[in-house]
């Protein structure tokens, strides 16, 4: 078990980690970096900060089956950074969607929540994710107590609505899609794996 | 030029004035010394983006249009990769000089026809047209081309030639994407022939008055603005005339969501997404989106190919 001060140091490398997408999209935005955002800035940035949010996702999920493999306890203490780095690149990208590519014309939004399938599973993932961010404070989790844990598992459900949004989403090549779903599904197995090994194996 | 190989057809030789800017050219390309040794292909990409010779028409848009930088990279062309930036990377080694076009079916002058014997006896027309994409993106284009019905009449399709299919060329050593089943290849699209006569249809052979860069659909390509851009077939080297509707590729690959008319509709939605708005490239990130025109803004020259069709039902 690493000190408070490595552990510390960790996190903030693993802080400045998180924000280099970020970092680089915005670059790229003014021109500062290449390739930049090329001729459909909008889409661009819309795709990138999904991407990422979904990226992040699946990292979240890894921390456990990490910890339990290499025994590393301490990986659970970056948990919580890097689940609210997932809300925070969904968060730009559902702003990206109702400021930029909709201009906030609400009419245009309803229907597109209502009538495309692809857009009313991306929004209930994401609806779905705020009660756990808002929930992810160590007073919460005091608070809250065990019925925390059942809260967060919510997000199986969110990852699994996410790489249903980016399948439906994607036009003809599901190539990436496939890739990200077959990730899920393998940390999903996982757990499944780990939690009926608990069931015939009392500890 | 020479004379003493009569085979050789001008097409294969390298204009004077082209040779003597070798160096410039391929500067501009962004070449260095050592990508120029390394380059085995050095002769395809000099052939590429020659001046034309135009005339204008009553049938371009009077909107700006897009910048080259725009339009040459940002391409929907899956023979090379289905990100927006592949073709541009990708398609610079296609081999576009020699080209022949085969001409069969339901006509009485099939046969294979070169490049410049299909473009040299027209006179080469500049038409600025809005590109409209299924994507619900657009732009416009300044193309080079052959009205379509001058090129095909040539041909003297009969009586039972009521549609006319093209083929993009099939040649996975070059086009990498067709190294992978993404669409059904090669590349199919097809218009009723009275489509295909209609005016505004063009055979494209160049954009910002020179010749098509590779990604944009070299050596020829059609364009038939007041459809979905993926009507307008690339790189042709097929024309068959039939009496039977083709099945075209988007049609194959999702028959739910991709038709045979594909007319620009802003009131048939794609199963995905709508069609009532697009997003106009290069107007800027805080532009928005623009109402989507019927037709594409066309409706007066083509608006009677499909009065009393149920275009819900024919997309």
């Amino acid at each position: 078990m690493p000190s408070v001060r490595v552990l510390n140091l960790i996190k903030a490398a693993v802080f400045i980690a998180c924000l280099v997408p970020l970092t680089k999209l915005a670059l790229e935005a003014f021109g500062l970096l290449a390739p930049g955002l090329g001729a459909n800035p909008v889409e661009e940035l819309l795709h990138r900060c999904g991407k990422w949010g979904l990226n992040f996702l699946l990292i979240t999920l890894t921390v456990t089956p990490l910890r339990r493999l290499t025994g590393l306890n301490w990986l659970l203490r970056l948990r919580r950074m890097l689940g609210l780095f997932a809300f925070f690149y969904l968060l730009l990208h559902f702003s990206i969607y109702l400021v930029l590519d909709q201009g906030l014309a609400f009419e245009y939004i309803i229907e597109d929540i209502a009538e495309r399938p692809y857009i009313t599973v991306g929004v209930t993932g994401f609806l779905l994710l705020i009660p756990l961010a808002i929930t992810s404070t160590n007073r919460m989790m005091r608070r809250l107590g065990h019925r925390w844990k059942k809260l967060h598992e919510l997000i199986y459900v969110i990852g699994t609505l996410g790489v249903i949004h980016f399948y439906w989403q994607v036009k003809e090549d599901f190539l990436e899609p496939q890739i990200y779903a077959s990730i899920l599904a393998a940390l999903l197995m996982y757990r499944i794996w780990f939690r009926s090994r608990q069931k015939t194996s009392p500890a | 030029m020479s004379t003493n190989n009569p085979k050789i057809l001008p097409s294969e030789i390298t204009a004077e004035t082209d040779y003597l800017r070798r160096r410039e050219f391929l500067k501009i390309a962004g070449y260095s010394g050592l990508a120029i040794a390394a380059s085995s292909t050095g002769s395809a990409a000099l052939a590429a983006e020659t001046e034309l010779d135009t005339v204008t028409s009553e049938y371009s848009t009077d909107e700006a249009p897009n910048s080259h930088k725009d339009i040459t990279t940002y391409n929907n062309y899956y023979e090379f990769g289905t990100d927006k930036d592949d073709p541009h990377r990708y398609a610079r080694d296609l081999i576009t000089s020699p080209w022949t076009v085969s001409v069969s079916g339901e006509c009485d002058k099939p046969g294979n026809y070169n490049y410049e014997d299909l473009v040299n006896p027209h006179t080469l027309e500049e038409r600025i047209y809005r590109l409209r994409c299924v994507e619900a993106w657009s732009m416009v284009i300044p193309w080079v081309g052959i009205p379509m019905r001058d090129l095909l009449k040539r041909f003297e399709p009969n009586s039972k030639a009521t549609y006319v299919v093209f083929h993009t060329l099939f040649d996975p050593e070059q086009m990498p994407g067709q190294r992978r089943g993404v669409l059904d290849w090669p590349y199919v699209e097809g218009l009723t022939i009275a489509e295909a006569m209609n005016p505004l249809t063009l055979m494209a052979v160049g954009l910002y008055g020179k010749t098509l860069p590779n990604q944009n659909g070299a050596p020829m390509r059609l364009v038939v603005p007041w459809k979905y851009g993926f009507k307008s077939i690339k790189s042709i080297n097929q024309i068959i005339f039939t009496s039977r509707q083709p099945r075209t590729s988007w049609e194959k690959a999702a028959p739910r969501e991709y038709g045979f008319y594909a007319n620009v509709n802003p009131e048939v939605d794609h199963p995905r997404w709508s069609q009532a708005r697009e997003r106009r490239i290069g107007a800027g990130i805080f532009a928005g989106k623009q109402p989507t025109l019927m037709f594409n803004g066309y409706a007066e020259q083509v608006a009677d190919l499909y009065s009393g069709i149920d275009l819900r039902k024919y997309f």
